[in-house]
């Protein structure tokens, strides 16, 4: 049935907003990490999004990647901490924490808004089911 | 007899079936809104609904030898779909209104609505008609 497929563009949306969030909050929660699994610190990462075509060119949208952020990383002067170089600069992530809050706020009100066009199609439908009952 | 009936509700069936189709387009606008280069799209209703109907009047009609064939139904060509015309620019390219086909996705939807509506009216006027004297 064709109008199910409202649901699933507005699903796919649902699914690549929500993978944006977290995203954002992996962002936050490493805002600080100076040190990953290979040493290296904490680069922030990024979610790219692609329209799914179907017929008449209307569709979802999908998540094509995830990329890192070429941002420059932040340098702090802390001479006494143990991951410092000769300098005494640490190496920090290049996590902007601004950037990443109104990420997070975009992500959320497109969320909220394909809920909101899922209710409305959910009560097109059921009305649907009811044509002729009268 | 059955066709008539068929007639009866060809348009209102129409109608709905562009609604949703509308309903399916603005779906996906807002499902795109954050996708980079973007366009979003919509179509002229009153303009397909028309196209519509004189398909169905003009059409290629079948020959129908036997009483049990059934009529050539003529099947939804594809829309014309054009490009909505963004009232800002955006830096990605994206030429989603979020206001404006939140707008549109409720007229749409009330409309939709009242297609069910109609086509009701029509169903139980049907029915009366039918119905033996009392």
């Amino acid at each position: 049935m064709a109008i199910f497929s409202i649901l699933d563009i507005s699903g796919s949306a649902l699914t690549a907003q929500s993978q944006r969030m977290n995203v954002a909050a992996s962002n936050m929660a490493n805002a600080n990490s100076i040190a990953g699994p290979d040493g290296q610190p904490y680069k922030a990462k990024q979610v790219i999004f692609e329209q799914q075509l179907q017929a008449n060119g209307v569709g979802g949208v999908k998540v094509k990647e995830v990329v890192e952020s070429e941002a420059p990383a932040r340098r702090e002067y802390q001479p006494g901490h143990p991951l410092a170089d000769e300098q005494g600069y640490v190496t920090m992530p290049n996590v902007d924490p601004v950037a990443e809050m109104v990420n997070m706020i975009s992500a959320s009100r497109s969320y909220q808004a394909n809920v909101e066009v899922m209710n409305t199609s959910k009560d097109l439908l059921m009305r649907t089911l009811t044509i002729g009952k009268g | 007899m059955i066709d008539k009936l068929t007639s009866a509700l060809q348009f209102q069936q129409q109608a709905l079936a562009l609604r949703q189709q509308r309903q399916e387009t603005l779906a996906g606008n807002i499902a795109n809104a954050d996708t980079p280069n973007f366009k979003a799209r919509d179509f002229d209703f009153s303009q397909e609904l028309k196209r519509a109907t004189a398909q169905q009047q003009g059409s290629v009609k079948l020959a129908t030898t036997h009483a049990g064939h059934l009529p050539l139904s003529t099947s939804t060509s594809t829309l014309d779909m054009q490009y909505r015309v963004p009232a800002q620019s955006r830096l990605d390219g994206n030429t989603v209104d979020m206001d404006m086909e939140r707008a549109q996705f409720l007229d749409n939807s009330l409309r939709y609505q009242a297609d069910i509506q109609f086509l009701d009216d029509r169903i139980s006027g049907l029915r009366k008609a039918m119905q033996p004297e009392q």
